[in-house]
């Protein structure tokens, strides 16, 4: 396992991105449970749950007859176009240029969406349902898993990376339960920001290694690449407003 | 089968939203690789290369879109 500047990064990086789809899940499931019960939510989402666990299993044997120095590019490169993605859309939404993601509103959508499939389709409603679940699981699921195994494979990081996304599953399905509403209060474009930043500077430096890059300061380099990414976002931020601004004008 | 397109869907929409940044992002890594087994550049000048050109995808990306709306 490597030092805390790898570490500590690793985990918060893999709770705060797995905050944010966790809750995208939970969203959908929720629609689910308020439109037919809890029966096929909690089987739709059991369901999509043991297929990302299956697929774990198989994938991460196979990870570990990969050279390191090919997985290291490799998964620098999926984690500079996921993190430098949702950079991009942080950056744009923290701008007003695209418009924030509503939980709320989503929640609104998948419920109207289900009570037009039970019109349509009265006697497949439970089996519907439960696909929705599923299918939100697996999706929002299998980006935890990417960023689980792209943060902790190559580096001896998975279980630390992985105790912070089941930290996050198990927090959203705490306050999930007790609040019974989607969990709109959840910064979603700040942790977007954050974690966007961390997966860039992941990027970076592990693509850097697979081509042979010694980073002075070794891991310590991952830091100084979040605070120039940081500085960049911040300031590419402030340009966006206020060229739109001038646009408008 | 509906489903299993939007899972692969999402899969790939993971990794590319703005197929312009997706394709600029490749050809930085693809400059420095270029530069690290082809050039044999120097390793540090191989991370600065990648850097920049990180940095520099990004804020044109960000300054396009915001033009464009």
């Amino acid at each position: 396992m490597g030092s805390w500047a790898t570490v500590a990064p690793a985990i918060t990086s893999a709770f705060l991105a797995s905050l944010v789809e966790v809750v995208e899940a939970f969203t959908v499931v929720l629609a689910v449970s308020t439109i037919r019960g809890y029966r096929p939510a909690v089987l739709g989402s059991l369901a999509g749950l043991v297929l990302l666990g299956l697929l774990v299993v198989v994938l991460g044997p196979i990870l570990n007859r990969v050279p390191l120095n090919l997985l290291q590019i490799v998964i620098g490169i999926l984690l500079l176009l996921f993190g430098m993605r949702w950079l991009r859309t942080a950056i744009l939404r923290a701008a007003s240029i695209i418009s924030l993601r509503d939980e709320q509103l989503k929640f609104v959508q998948t419920t109207a969406s289900l009570k037009d499939d039970a019109l349509a389709h009265q006697a497949r409603l439970d089996w519907l349902a439960g696909i929705t679940a599923f299918k939100a699981v697996v999706l929002e699921g299998l980006e935890v898993v990417f960023i689980v195994i792209a943060i902790g494979a190559g580096h001896g990081l998975l279980i630390p990376a992985s105790l912070g996304a089941l930290a996050a599953f198990v927090l959203v399905l705490i306050a999930g339960i007790a609040v019974r509403r989607p969990l709109a209060r959840v910064p979603e474009n700040t942790l977007k920001f954050g974690v966007g930043l961390m997966l860039t500077a992941f990027g970076v430096f592990w693509t850097g290694e697979g081509l042979g890059v010694n980073w002075p300061g070794s891991d310590l380099a991952i830091l100084g690449f979040v605070i120039v990414f940081l500085l960049i976002a911040v300031s590419s931020v402030a340009f966006a407003r206020r060229l739109v601004t001038e646009i408008a004008k | 089968m509906k489903t299993l397109l939007a899972i692969l869907r999402e899969i790939a929409g993971l990794f590319v939203d703005d197929g312009s940044l997706a394709f600029a992002i490749l050809g930085v890594v693809a400059v420095a690789a270029f530069l690290a087994f082809v050039l044999k550049t120097s390793a540090l000048a191989v991370g600065l290369v990648l850097l920049a050109g990180c940095a520099a995808v990004l804020i044109e990306n960000v300054i396009r879109t915001a033009q464009r709306n």
